[in-house]
């Protein structure tokens, strides 16, 4: 039987002040952990509500006015509070130092910093919530977003702060990155866990800041009527477009990078096997990163950009399916020939695989510059984003918190209810949004409030899968919350694997290492080095 | 642990091995926030640029507007400010405390004299109706939509301004801390990192003048 080590990073220090004044990685990742899912639980609720009132063709419960806010709640909560910081701000800062083998992030103070700017950009999210609402789409285009009624400017205001705080986490990763690693931890000794952290990095470091600017401009445009963005005045709101897109979509690869490098780390500690191919995923990473900020036009096909521009961006958008290609097939060809352990986390694993394998091949058909014509702005885009940041990005966080679970808190879950949970998650998921793809391809258009009778059976089905979800979530919430109480203690290592932070005690003692570890093997190397699992069966 | 603390220096924090690694740390991340501030004006070159393009008849009748002599007297001042905040990084290597201090002083007298004459450029637009979007109200400018022009001239000189400003209470924070002895031939960092954010707040002046004062 395994036993808690007696002081940890979670006992040495007491009391709320403690917390909200450390420096510690490990810490400051859990404060991001209660925050963030506090804000995905928000989020989610308006995500059930829309799917509720969806339920009818006609109106069920709520006007078409605060139908048209709650998407936009749901929308600009679930990407700019939950889903862009949720995996670098939490598991990237709990993991990434202990897995190079730092004692912290280059910059602790910063850090702290970061999630105190988190919160005040929460704030201004939260207040134009209960000031009366947004109605724009999380994309805020303008002309509507300049000239609407509701509370715009304190939702992009929140966006703007929320971008420093991205830049804060993305920075002091790629300082700690080439500053920290311990003696004998090269590059390509590196977890691809901390590649993919890297190349999220890049992206937000070079992303947000034209994020900030763009959001900015819009905030004077609507405060003071400068006109750039106004036809009226000699301004152009495709313009806004260029800037908003030239941010948001590496911001789509700032939300899936994140999801890739988990599994890459899920795959060979639960099938025991050396990755296949750690160079081509490593580099994919950094190919994904640079692709990313040269396929912008493609949310732009009927903004009216010239057809060249269209073109070049259509074919320059077929590039972005390599270095995901490479990926997947290497994930696959690690499982071959391994001794795969049917944990929560490879269920999960597996769930991406599939679910990101048609997120990723129905982005192809959008790329294509006819087919969008006809797809745009339907539910088939609705359902291809879900399928690549819920399938891909959300599945993936959700097997990493499990994977790290026992890390973080040194006890194990129920790993029975887990998987009943895992099983819901993945059947619901695809109920709900895999009739998207149907709805779309036959003309739905999306962010509709009142819809063709016609519609009515696979918009009913959509919302009985999202109360599928509903349920695994609240399972999941149960079991996770009741495992710190009486979760069996994990020991150092539930799962066998090589990493440093297996290596240390769970949950890990305050400043990580008592002497900085050297690094001898690959971070994968199952061929060579056999850990002990210390997860005792029953 | 406790056997190694007694050659840590005091500013070394625990994190790091030694304080070159510290001091290689600051100043990556110094220069990566350097990069994320030209992509923040970036985007404000290229609204430029692209306006410029669409109306260039009227940015050339704009630009007469402004004061050269005025933008000439603010460059040459920023480019003295950038020579006396490299000479107090000097300084401090070479260990005088007092030259820095007298050199940091110098600087942010330089950015003081920046800011004052900026303000008065701005008080005679002001007073003109030389103003962005629906503000403008002057009616000397041949062209399409000359109040485009202003729109970009306050948006970016402004925040170039704001940085001038963070840049005073940074060198401000600095005179105070040399005083007080913190700085040492050994650890002068924040006084670097200050240099190149300065430096970077003066580069992107001189990018600014001639876009603005000097076009045609």
């Amino acid at each position: 039987m395994n036993k808690m080590p007696e002081t940890h990073y979670l006992n040495c220090k007491k009391g709320i002040k403690s917390w909200l004044t450390t420096v510690d990685h490990k810490r400051i990742g859990i404060l991001y952990l209660l925050s963030i899912m506090f804000f995905f639980f928000v989020g989610g609720m308006f995500a059930v509500l829309l799917r509720l009132e969806l339920l009818t063709p006609d109106k069920l419960y709520i006007d078409s006015d605060m139908y048209n806010q709650f998407f936009t709640l749901h929308g600009a909560i679930m990407i700019f509070l939950f889903i862009i910081p949720a995996i670098p701000a939490i598991l990237g800062n709990f993991i990434l130092p202990i897995m190079i083998g730092a004692k912290d992030v280059a910059f602790p103070r910063l850090n702290l910093a970061s999630w105190y700017i988190y919160m005040v950009g929460a704030l201004f999210a939260v207040f134009s919530l209960v000031a009366g609402g947004v109605d724009t789409g999380w994309t805020f285009y303008t002309p509507y977003s300049t000239t609407t009624s509701t509370s715009v400017i304190s939702i992009t205001l929140g966006a703007f702060i929320l971008g420093f705080s991205s830049i804060c986490t993305g920075l002091n990763f790629i300082v700690t990155v080439h500053k920290l690693r311990s003696p004998g931890m090269t590059w390509f000794k590196m977890p691809l866990f901390v590649w993919g952290m890297y190349a999220t990095a890049l992206i937000q470091v070079l992303a947000a800041p034209v994020l900030g600017i763009t959001l900015l401009l819009l905030i004077i445009e609507r405060v003071v009527g400068i006109g750039i963005f106004d036809p009226a005045m000699g301004g152009d709101p495709v313009l806004y477009q260029h800037f908003f897109w030239f941010y948001s979509h590496p911001a789509v690869y700032i939300m899936i990078l994140p999801g890739m490098a988990i599994i890459s780390e899920m795959i060979t500690a639960h099938s025991h096997k050396k990755i296949f191919g750690y160079k081509a995923i490593a580099y994919s990473s950094l190919g994904i990163a640079f692709a990313s900020f040269i396929v912008w036009g493609h949310h732009m096909f009927t903004s009216g950009q010239s057809e060249l521009a269209a073109m070049i961006f259509s074919f320059l958008t077929f590039f972005v399916a390599i270095p995901s290609g490479i990926k997947v097939f290497n994930w696959v060809a690690t499982l071959y020939k391994g001794s795969i352990a049917f944990t929560t986390p490879m269920l999960y694993t597996l769930a991406f695989l599939f679910l990101f394998s048609i997120g990723g091949l129905t982005g192809i058909f959008l790329g294509a510059l006819s087919v969008d014509i006809h797809l745009h702005d339907t539910y088939f885009i609705v359902a291809h984003f879900h399928y690549v940041m819920v399938g891909g990005t959300v599945i993936a966080f959700l097997g990493g918190l499990h994977h790290w679970w026992p890390k973080m808190w040194g006890r194990m879950y129920n790993e029975t209810l887990a998987k009943i949970s895992c099983g819901l998650i993945f059947v619901g998921f695809n109920m709900t949004f895999f009739t998207q793809f149907i709805m779309g391809a036959q003309g739905m258009p999306r962010r509709y409030h009142l819809y063709d009778e016609a519609f009515r059976p696979f918009h009913a089905f959509s919302t009985y899968g999202s109360w599928v979800m509903a349920v695994g979530f609240c399972l999941m919430a149960y079991y996770l919350i009741r495992s710190l109480y009486n979760g069996k203690p994990a020991g150092n290592n539930p799962w066998g694997a090589l990493t440093h932070e297996w290596q240390i005690t769970s949950p890990p003692p305050e400043h990580n290492f008592e002497t900085i570890p050297i690094t001898d093997h690959g971070p994968y190397d199952y061929d060579k080095v056999v850990a002990k699992s210390t997860l005792t069966e029953n | 642990m406790s056997q190694s603390h007694s050659d840590h220096p005091e500013f070394l924090q625990h994190h790091f091995s030694d304080a070159e690694q510290q001091r290689e740390s600051a100043k990556l991340g110094m220069w990566l926030f350097l990069l994320t501030e030209i992509l923040l004006f970036g985007g404000l070159f290229v609204f430029y640029a692209i306006y410029r393009s669409w109306y260039p008849e009227m940015f050339i009748n704009a630009h007469t507007v402004l004061d050269v002599t005025m933008g000439t007297t603010n460059t040459i001042v920023l480019i003295t400010s950038s020579i006396t905040m490299a000479l107090a990084i000097r300084s401090i290597q070479l260990g005088r405390l007092k030259q820095t201090v007298w050199y940091l002083v110098s600087t942010f007298g330089l950015a003081g004299t920046f800011m004052v004459v900026k303000y008065f450029e701005y008080a005679h637009k002001f007073h003109l109706g030389q103003l962005p979007g629906h503000f403008y109200t002057f009616t000397g400018i041949e062209g399409t939509n000359p109040h485009v022009f202003f729109s970009a001239y306050f948006l970016m000189t402004g925040l170039h301004g704001i940085h001038v400003f963070v840049g005073m209470c940074l060198i401000l924070w600095l005179i105070v801390k040399t005083k007080q002895g913190k700085f040492s031939p050994q650890y002068y960092t924040h006084i670097e990192m200050t240099g190149l954010y300065w430096h970077l707040v003066d580069l992107i002046w001189i990018f600014l003048f001639p876009l603005f004062y000097l076009v045609g």
